[in-house]
């Protein structure tokens, strides 16, 4: 047979052929190449103020939430699913474990206020709620056969009040300290176990891209020239300092560093500085977005999502359990809804009654702008990442530059429509 | 030629008194059909006839209401497609075989993932198994890091039964594996049929084409109604006697099976 494609002739050939060389997917590049251009514009516009440490690292802890979110949408929207009620979700988590911390464990089992004991279990009790509500949904939509875009619409009402009831609609705050500890600024690794943590990356990624070419090469597949694994891995550990680096350079303020010092009964030092490193709340997202990818790539459970979501007939005959796989989809994506309520009442220091609102048109949008096909079977987790990144400085920027809320919507709702379009154009283009 | 069915010791596959309904209807009512080593056995009908039924019921893609089914000459259970496979049966679906969004290697071992000790799915040896297989079954594959749905009808159905010899099958079910390809694929699809025939394997080969149907089955069964007419062989009845079985549920006169 005549592989007739293969030989297909590109208009951009040599191009294409230096990034197919190096095996760089042309999406993360264009994605990339978006957030660059966004930065640069708002940078010129707001006079040097959006790529300043301080809104970068901010920048940061503003996706947070919305990025873990997105990571467990790619595999509902994979298999060919949505979830309407993450935001919902995330408030009834949030209202579960502000609750709990103010509520259940002080008064109810006469807990102590700041005992390192009401973190945990709050979290605990948030994760076990969260994945919970999305198992049930899960089996809603897997076992009963009631479409996931209903159960979800239902669960967008149920949760969003179940979350009002708990709190009876008030401000449920101050939160325990060290729960607020993973909401962004008030809890960062400091400056040198950034570095640490910065270096460890850097190393894994070494070994892992020196891991994958022994691989191909015992089995005698082709690799790439060692220029362009150089020029990768290059590129790798700039991206991963550099981000250490911005964070680090965010300094905390004097005065602040100085309640520091009191607290602990010393005087800071004349010129003392220190910066804030990467935040708890970052480095969860990190976690996060490694752990999906390696379920998404080299799991059972991902190859399944995934195969579900290009068809579910066959994965069926292939002898798989798709409504037990529903399940799992939308349990993780409750799970994940437990960490961001997390990060998003940390951050904000109390539970709301609004939080998490609207979030889950934001979280859809991320995944869909990172790439993340509805129509099944597409998407990638660093993706839907990014796709939160661009939307989280893209409003930001707007918002710098004075551009009012109902704009700034306007803006972002075009962007998504575009981005879709011109993902369906580089489908057609690639042939994907 | 195939010996004589009394001189053929125990069938691969015997399917005694299937039945199936959805709803009031019929859609298999009471076939009873077997499969030898190294036999290919058409299984003809019209659209609605109930043959796919009943070869999903073999699949253990559907339940069945009744009958039984005997592998090697002692009962199978099969409920699902997991069981099915236990017992060597595989299949090879016209349409639904497939996951486009993933390469050969992932498909080939969909549900049945290659792991590494921790437990990871190890694509590298899946892939090294794949064009191992390949080079045996179209050796001018080389597109493994293609989603599927990039592949030539051909080169997707060399994929779908790269599965069914890779995990050593013993009993094929081919849901008309040509219907989609054009006359050199068709040719290739003809070729690795005689190959797993010659293999021992026996082979189900769902249907339309009449002179495929007469190249390359040993017998044939046809289906009306969701009745077994009769089952012929193939050498001692014409294409006409064949159509008539289909056409009008008339049993040819000579070549009863």
């Amino acid at each position: 047979m005549a592989d007739s494609t293969e030989s297909r002739d590109l208009p951009t050939k040599t191009r294409r052929n230096i990034l197919d060389t190096m095996e760089i997917d042309t999406r993360l590049l264009g994605m990339i190449g978006a957030f660059v251009v966004i930065c640069i514009v708002f940078d010129i516009w707001t006079g040097g103020r959006f790529l300043t440490p301080r809104n970068l690292f901010n920048l940061t802890i503003q996706t947070v939430s919305v990025a873990i979110m997105a990571t467990g949408m790619v595999f509902v929207i994979v298999t060919r699913h949505i979830d309407l009620s993450v935001g919902a979700l995330l408030a009834t988590c949030s209202a579960f474990m502000a609750m709990t911390q103010t509520v259940a464990l002080p008064q109810w089992l006469g807990l102590e206020l700041g005992s390192p004991l009401i973190a945990p279990i709050a979290i605990l009790v948030g994760m076990v709620v969260g994945i919970a509500i999305g198992a049930f949904h899960g089996w809603l939509i897997g076992y009963l056969t009631i479409p996931a875009f209903i159960v979800t619409l239902g669960g967008l009402f149920v949760w969003r009040n179940v979350a009002w009831h708990l709190s009876r609609g008030q401000t449920i705050g101050p939160l325990d300290g060290n729960f607020v500890a993973l909401g962004g600024i008030d809890g960062t690794l400091g400056e040198s176990a950034s570095w640490i943590l910065g270096l460890i990356a850097v190393a894994v990624t070494i070994l892992l891209l020196v891991n994958a070419r022994r691989n191909k090469l015992r089995h005698d597949f082709p690799v790439k020239p060692i220029w362009a694994e150089l020029v990768i891995g290059g590129i790798a550990v700039v991206a991963i300092l550099g981000f250490v680096w911005i964070l680090n350079s965010y300094e905390i303020p004097t005065r602040r560093l100085q309640r520091i010092f009191e607290a602990r009964g010393e005087t800071m030092p004349e010129g003392y500085t220190a910066g804030y490193g990467v935040p708890y709340s970052v480095l969860l997202l990190i976690a996060v977005a490694v752990i999906m990818t390696v379920v998404a790539q080299r799991t059972r459970l991902g190859r399944y999502i995934f195969a579900t979501g290009g068809n579910p007939e066959a994965t069926e005959l292939a002898g798989i359990n798709i409504r037990l796989l529903t399940v799992k989809v939308f349990a993780i994506v409750g799970f994940l809804c437990a960490l961001s309520a997390v990060v998003a009442s940390a951050r904000l220091n109390f539970h709301s009654n609004d939080i998490g609102t609207l979030d889950e048109l934001r979280v859809i949008a991320a995944a869909v702008i990172g790439g993340t096909a509805l129509s099944g079977g597409i998407g990638t987790i660093y993706g839907a990442i990014l796709g939160a990144l661009i939307m989280q400085s893209l409003q930001s920027g707007m918002a710098m530059v004075g551009v009012e809320a109902p704009y700034q919507n306007i803006v972002v709702g075009i962007v998504l429509v575009l981005a879709v379009y011109v993902d369906i154009l580089y489908r057609k283009r690639t042939g994907d | 030629m195939p010996l004589d069915a009394t001189d053929r010791g125990t069938p691969l596959v015997e399917m005694r008194d299937m039945r199936k309904s959805f709803g009031g209807i019929h859609a298999v009512d009471g076939v009873t059909l077997n499969l030898y080593p190294g036999e290919v056995v058409g299984v003809l009908g019209h659209n609605g006839a109930g043959k796919s039924v009943l070869m999903k019921m073999l699949s253990g893609a559907l339940p069945r209401d009744g009958g039984q089914i005997f592998v090697n000459g002692e009962e199978a259970h099969i409920h699902n497609p997991r069981d099915a496979r236990n017992y060597r049966i595989e299949t090879i679906y016209q349409y639904l075989a497939l996951a486009d969004n993933l390469d050969a290697a992932s498909n080939l071992f969909l549900g049945r993932e290659l792991v590494t000790s921790t437990g990871l799915v190890d694509d590298a040896k899946m892939e090294a198994e794949t064009r191992r297989i390949m080079a045996r079954l179209n050796p001018n594959f080389q597109r493994f890091h293609t989603p599927v749905a990039g592949l030539s009808g051909g080169q997707r159905q060399s994929v779908a039964i790269s599965r069914a010899v890779y995990f050593n099958a013993k009993i094929l079910i081919m849901d008309e594996p040509t219907a989609a390809l054009g006359v050199e694929e068709t040719a290739m699809v003809a070729k690795l049929i005689d190959e797993l025939k010659a293999q021992g394997l026996g082979i189900f080969l769902i249907d339309h084409d009449i002179h495929q149907v007469k190249a390359l089955c040993d017998r044939a069964s046809v289906m009306k109604n969701g009745r077994l007419v009769g089952t012929v062989k193939v050498d001692e009845v014409s294409e006409d006697d064949i159509l008539g079985m289909i056409i009008l549920g008339k049993k040819p006169e000579k070549g009863l099976a």
